[in-house]
C-alpha cells in the first residue's frame, strides 16, 4: 500500500473528487439550502463536522467492524454524531436551527457521509481519515457557499444576510445589499434555480478542468489518466 | 463457550456496544444541552409576547397564564391554539392567541396576534411560515413593515369588506407578486377577531392551564 499524502487528501476531497460538482451527492440539502450564503455556510459546517467525526470513530474502529456488520454500525455511528449535532445547534445557534430545520437531521441521509466512511475511513489510519473528512466537508462547505451566494445575489441582490444568526451581534453589520433596490428573481429562490445553479458551476468546473487539461497537452506533459477509482 | 465466539454473536455484541455507546453519548448532550434549548424557546416566546404588549401593561405571569382552546369553525383547522392572557392585577388587559394560518403559498404560516381587552389589535407577528424568500416572507418583521399595518386595527376598522388585501377589494396591502401570503394573515387576522368578539369573557374566566393541556 503506497502511502497516502495528506496534501493528495485534501486536494481529492475539496477539488478532484468534490462532493457537489464531481461525485454529485448529497444533492438534496445542497439545493434545498442554498438560497443564502448564510444558510449554505451553516449546513456546510455542520456537514463537514459530521464528516471528520464519523470518519474518525470509523477509523478508530475499522480493526473491529467485520464487513458483515460495517454498514449498520456506520449508520449507528453516523446517526449519533448527526444528533449530537442537531442538539448543539439547537442549543447554541437558535435562529440557525430555525432556519434549516430538517435539513439538520437529514445530514444523516448525506450518502457523502456513508460514502466516505466505507471508501476511505475503514481503510486507513485515523488521521488520514479526519483530513479526508475535513477535505470533502471543505469542498461540500465551498460548494454550498457557491451557490448560496449566486442564489442569494441574483435571487435578492443581497450577500450574506442573516450573518447575525451564524455570529452573533457582529454579524449584523456583515450583511451587504450589492444591487439596492433590486427587483428580485424569483427563479434563483425557487428550488429550480439551485439546479440551474448547481448545473452552471458544474459546466464552469468541467470548462476550467477541460482548459487546463489541454494546456497541459500542449505543453507536451503527459497525461496521468484520472484514476476514476469511485 | 463456543456458541458465545460464534461470529454472528460477536457481531451482534459489537453492534450492542456500538449503539450502547452512541445512546450514552446521546443522553449526555441531550441532558448537557436540554435546558439551554428550553431556555431558548422560552426567550424566543417571551420576547414575541413582549413585542406585541410592553411588560408595563400587565404584572401578571404570561407564560404561566395559558389556556389552550379549538374553534374549527372560526380558525378552519383543528390545531390547538394557546392563548396567553395578559391581566394587570387580575383584571383582563389582552389575549396573545397562536394561530395557524392554513391557507399560505407553502402550507402553514403561525402567527401570534395580540388583541386588547376591547377588541382592537395590539399587533400581529409571523412565529414561523414557509413562504417563497423574496416573495412572500415580507410578511416578517425582519424583512418589511407590512406586520405593523394591523396594529391599532378592530372588527369594524376597517369595516368587513376592507378585511382583505387590496386585489380582493379590501384595505391590507399585498406584496409585488405575492397575494396569497398577505391574504392569508389578513383572513387568520379577522378570524382571530371574530373569536376574540365571540369568546372574550370566557377565554379570561377559564382557569389556566399552565403547560401541556390534554
Amino acid at each position: 500500500m503506497r502511502p497516502i499524502r495528506l496534501r493528495e487528501i485534501l486536494a481529492d476531497g475539496a477539488w478532484r473528487q468534490n462532493t457537489g460538482l464531481v461525485v454529485l451527492l448529497g444533492l438534496c440539502p445542497l439545493l434545498a439550502v442554498t438560497n443564502t450564503v448564510i444558510n449554505g455556510l451553516a449546513l456546510g459546517l455542520a456537514t463537514m463536522l459530521t464528516l471528520m467525526v464519523s470518519n474518525l470513530s470509523v477509523s478508530v474502529l475499522r480493526g473491529l467492524l467485520k464487513p458483515e456488520i460495517r454498514i449498520p454500525a456506520f449508520v449507528l455511528i453516523i446517526a449519533s454524531v448527526v444528533t449530537v449535532v442537531e442538539l448543539l445547534m439547537h442549543a447554541f445557534f437558535y435562529d440557525l436551527f430555525r432556519v434549516l430545520g430538517i435539513f439538520i437531521p437529514l445530514i444523516v441521509t448525506n450518502c457523502a457521509i456513508i460514502g466516505r466512511a466505507e471508501a476511505f475511513a475503514s481503510r486507513n489510519a485515523p488521521l488520514p481519515s479526519l483530513v479526508d473528512g475535513f477535505a470533502t466537508g471543505l469542498g461540500f462547505c465551498l460548494t454550498l457557499i457557491l451557490l448560496g451566494a449566486l442564489r442569494e445575489l441574483s435571487g435578492r441582490g443581497t450577500l450574506l444576510s442573516g450573518a447575525d444568526m451564524l455570529l452573533g451581534d457582529w454579524g449584523r453589520n456583515m450583511a451587504m445589499t450589492i444591487i439596492p433596490e433590486y427587483p428580485g428573481f424569483l427563479l434563483a429562490m425557487l428550488p429550480a434555480g439551485a439546479f440551474f445553479g448547481l448545473a452552471l458551476l458544474i459546466a464552469a468546473r468541467n470548462a476550467w478542468e477541460h482548459r487546463q487539461a489541454e494546456r497541459q497537452a500542449k505543453a507536451g506533459v503527459t497525461m496521468i489518466p484520472n484514476a476514476n477509482e469511485t | 463457550m463456543t456458541a458465545l465466539m460464534h461470529p454472528v454473536i460477536r457481531s451482534g455484541i459489537l453492534l450492542a456496544v456500538i449503539a450502547l455507546f452512541g445512546t450514552a453519548l446521546l443522553a449526555a448532550v441531550n441532558d448537557l444541552t436540554r435546558e439551554r434549548i428550553i431556555e431558548q424557546e422560552r426567550q424566543r416566546t417571551l420576547s414575541q409576547l413582549h413585542q406585541i404588549i410592553p411588560t408595563g401593561n400587565f404584572n401578571n405571569d404570561l407564560l404561566a397564564d395559558t389556556i389552550e382552546i379549538n374553534a374549527p369553525e372560526f380558525f378552519k383547522h383543528r390545531d390547538a391554539i394557546t392563548v396567553y392572557r395578559a391581566r394587570m392585577d387580575d383584571r383582563p388587559v389582552a389575549a396573545l392567541l397562536t394561530v395557524t394560518a392554513p391557507d399560505g403559498y407553502n402550507g402553514d404560516i403561525r402567527l401570534l396576534a395580540g388583541i386588547a381587552f376591547d377588541g382592537t389589535v395590539l399587533g400581529v407577528r409571523i412565529i414561523s411560515h414557509r413562504e417563497t424568500p423574496g416573495l412572500g416572507d415580507p410578511i416578517e418583521l425582519e424583512r418589511s413593515d407590512w406586520i405593523l399595518g394591523f396594529t391599532g386595527k378592530s372588527l369594524d376598522n376597517p369595516d368587513p369588506p376592507g378585511w382583505a388585501v387590496k386585489k380582493d377589494g379590501g384595505k391590507f396591502d399585498q406584496f409585488t407578486g405575492a397575494t396569497i401570503s398577505p391574504r392569508a394573515v389578513v383572513r387568520a387576522v379577522q378570524n382571530t377577531l371574530l373569536y376574540f368578539a365571540a369568546n372574550r369573557h370566557s377565554i379570561f374566566d377559564e382557569s389556566a392551564k399552565p403547560g401541556n393541556a390534554e
